[in-house]
């Protein structure tokens, strides 16, 4: 009913001025015809970029065919280029990362949200923001000098306490074991991707209807059963939102991982070992690459965006079925 | 963190100091500066920019070098050099986009025809040895030969007190400590001479090739850039790795005396790099290899690094002032690379070099 009233005051307006045109018809067709350019020209931009780095890799892709992706071997001098290695050292940093910086992420922004007084709650946005704001290499550079001496004893610990329990010992060890490791690029990006997370879903928490909660704590929910059974159903696809762009970040950065991962071609769950993500190969070695070399550098860039866009893809297919499980009960 | 930083932020830091510094001082040495090095060049060029690009390797040299030449020589000449890699400086010289490339390695066959101004010339300017550098407590003199660092960085070896160091250094007491290879993660052209030096030398028990990236143990560490590699073995005991002359001084490491061809143990010196330059072949080109030089005061993993430009200048005012800036390179240059931690050239191959820059037209 409300929609329709705009339409019928137009009629008597374009009757009234007899024949001329209003102006605001011409705008808003401009308006149309921009807002399309901006939402096709991103599109547009992004198909671009997909066909000429596959182009530029192509030399690269059909060389090694599907041993691109199955083949841990890279090895320059003899022109061999599988990235299996690299992917699995990008996978690896960005779960670690999402492992630490998703719960706090989340629980942050809940305290922030739901529990801290006014006064508080604006300092620690205030701080989480500027978390953002810190170039990666500053992150990268702290993780470097400061972290990874430090941390290296902790590794060692963990490493001699579950040597004699299974996957643990794989998983909590290294070889050789090393400051500079998959685990501390895990956790630096972990906290790199943390003030994104969080200041997402605080914005998505801010949007859970006020009366729905009430509605939670009236029926003599406690705090805890107010968030889980108002504020988290409610704002389940954003949290994953959230979480994806995170987990892209994760995926695509670089200096701060190419400073602390260790560069070593290794596909390992050992977390203390040094390795390399597609990343971090790519900025490493573009700058003396050559021919073949090169584009199986570009190959990589292409690997990383497919599979970013991938689990973009499945993340949302998992939200968009929970989601429809949740609205039919 | 200020030999992480050095490359990246002291160096222009400190170029733009001394430039300062030397701007204020110049109304009272104004002089000097006319009666300068490089006779051929004492008039004073117009205002001229010279662009270059390449190898980081021989950036601490140009940087003092250029800006002595641009205070001292040619103060109406601005030259800026960008450290980007060999490669990238072979690249940008073939599109023209720059007016001269450092690089320590040599245009492949192959890329010769992409060079848009048609034939170049190599200038060799400075060479450095580098330096096989660890880090093992109670242990302040090695000695290696190429067969023990092949093995080495291949992983065949991974404990210090192997049979085949023990063998290379008879008195020294070798803790059981595990060897941590730490190499380039970046593609190099200092991983290049050191692999090309092991294809050379140790062939039967090197196998991983040479280049600029090579395929690595999966236990070995990679650091960026010489300062990099240089910081993680300062800071790992039981650390090796093959560091430039320059950082290696820089960050006090203990280095390795090699074994050459002659069977001598020379440490790595400038006077030893030197020395291989001088034993090494010059090729028609002027292009020198002294990897594994047969000297028996040869440094045998000695890196030469050359400025490669075009023999026909398209620009009057530009060539000339190239033609200055490499003359002056090879002269007022050549005194100062010791203090740069870089060897001058020896008189025979400084010769040849200097023809080369006569050789280039000038419009």
């Amino acid at each position: 009913m409300v929609a329709e009233s705009p339409s019928q005051d137009s009629a008597p307006v374009a009757h009234l001025t007899d024949g001329h045109r209003p102006p605001g018809r011409v705008v808003d067709v401009g308006f149309r015809l921009l807002a399309m350019l901006a939402g096709f020209s991103v599109l547009i931009i992004l198909g671009l970029i997909a066909f000429s780095t596959t182009h530029t890799a192509w030399p690269a892709f059909s060389k090694e065919g599907i041993h691109f992706f199955t083949s841990t071997t890279w090895d320059v001098p003899k022109q061999r280029f599988g990235a299996l290695a690299f992917i699995g050292g990008t996978l690896l940093v960005s779960a670690i990362a999402l492992v630490f910086a998703v719960p706090v992420s989340i629980g942050l922004a809940l305290f922030i949200t739901e529990i801290a007084p006014g006064k508080l709650r604006r300092w620690i946005v205030t701080v989480v923001d500027l978390l953002a704001a810190v170039p990666s290499v500053v992150y990268g550079l702290w993780g470097l000098l400061v972290v990874a001496p430090k941390i290296i004893g902790f590794y060692k610990d963990l490493a001699s306490d579950f040597a004699h329990v299974p996957i643990l010992n794989t998983l909590l060890s290294g070889r050789p074991l090393s400051g500079v490791s998959f685990m501390t690029a895990g956790l630096v990006v972990g906290l790199m991707i943390t003030p994104i997370i969080t200041s997402i879903t605080r914005e998505v928490f801010v949007t859970v209807p006020t009366a729905q909660k009430e509605a939670a704590v009236a029926l003599g929910a406690t705090r805890w059963e107010m968030i889980r059974g108002a504020v988290f159903p409610h704002s389940r696809g954003g949290i994953v939102g959230a979480v994806l762009i995170g987990l892209g970040r994760a995926m695509g950065e670089t200096i701060a991982v190419v400073l602390l991962i260790g560069s070593s071609t290794e596909l390992t769950g050992r977390l203390f070992s040094p390795g390399e993500t597609m990343a971090s190969v790519i900025v490493n070695q573009f700058g003396e690459a050559q021919d073949l070399y090169r584009a199986a550098l570009v190959g990589l860039g292409v690997a990383l965006f497919a599979i970013t866009i991938i689990i973009g893809v499945i993340a949302r297919g998992l939200v968009a079925r929970v989601e429809a499980r949740a609205g039919g009960a | 963190m200020t030999t992480f930083l050095r490359r990246n932020a002291l160096v222009p830091l400190a170029a733009v100091i001394l430039v300062l510094a030397a701007a204020c001082g110049s109304s009272g040495s104004g002089k000097p500066a006319a009666t300068g090095p490089g006779g051929s060049t004492s008039a004073k060029l117009p205002a001229t920019t010279l662009k270059g690009s390449g190898s980081s390797f021989q950036d601490p040299f140009d940087e003092e070098v250029f800006r002595d030449f641009t205070t001292d020589a040619q103060p109406n000449v601005t030259v800026n050099y960008n450290p980007a890699g060999s490669g990238q400086g072979q690249t940008d010289l073939e599109g023209q986009l720059v007016d001269f490339a450092g690089s320590d390695s040599l245009v492949v066959p192959g890329d010769v025809t992409k060079f848009k101004g048609g034939a170049f010339l190599y200038i060799p300017i400075v060479s450095a040895p580098i330096t096989i550098s660890y880090n093992l407590s109670g242990v302040t003199k090695l000695t290696l030969s190429a067969a023990t660092i092949a093995k080495i960085f291949s992983t065949k070896i991974t404990k210090w007190d192997a049979s085949e160091i023990a063998a290379d250094n008879p008195g020294v007491t070798l803790p059981s400590t595990s060897i941590t290879v730490v190499h380039r993660s970046d593609g190099s052209g200092t991983t290049n001479n050191f692999t090309t030096y092991l294809t050379q030398a140790a062939a039967s028990d090197w196998t991983l090739g040479s280049g600029k990236t090579v395929n690595w143990a999966s236990s070995t560490i990679g650091a960026a850039k010489n300062a990099g590699v240089a910081g993680k073995i300062k800071s790992t005991d039981g650390a090796i790795g093959y560091v430039d002359f320059a950082d290696a001084t820089l960050a006090q490491l203990s280095v390795a005396s090699v074994k050459n061809s002659a069977g001598t143990a020379v440490p790595p010196t400038l006077a030893g790099a030197t020395a291989a330059m001088a034993a090494a072949t010059v090729t028609a080109d002027v292009t020198v290899s002294p990897m594994n030089a047969s000297g028996p005061d040869a440094y045998p993993i000695t890196s030469p690094t050359y400025i490669i430009v075009y023999a026909k200048q398209t620009s009057h005012a530009q060539g000339t002032a190239l033609k200055a800036l490499l003359e002056y390179v090879l002269d007022a240059g050549q005194s100062k690379a010791e203090a740069l931690n870089f060897a001058a050239l020896p008189p025979a191959l400084l010769a040849k070099a200097k023809a080369q820059v006569d050789k280039i037209v000038v419009p």
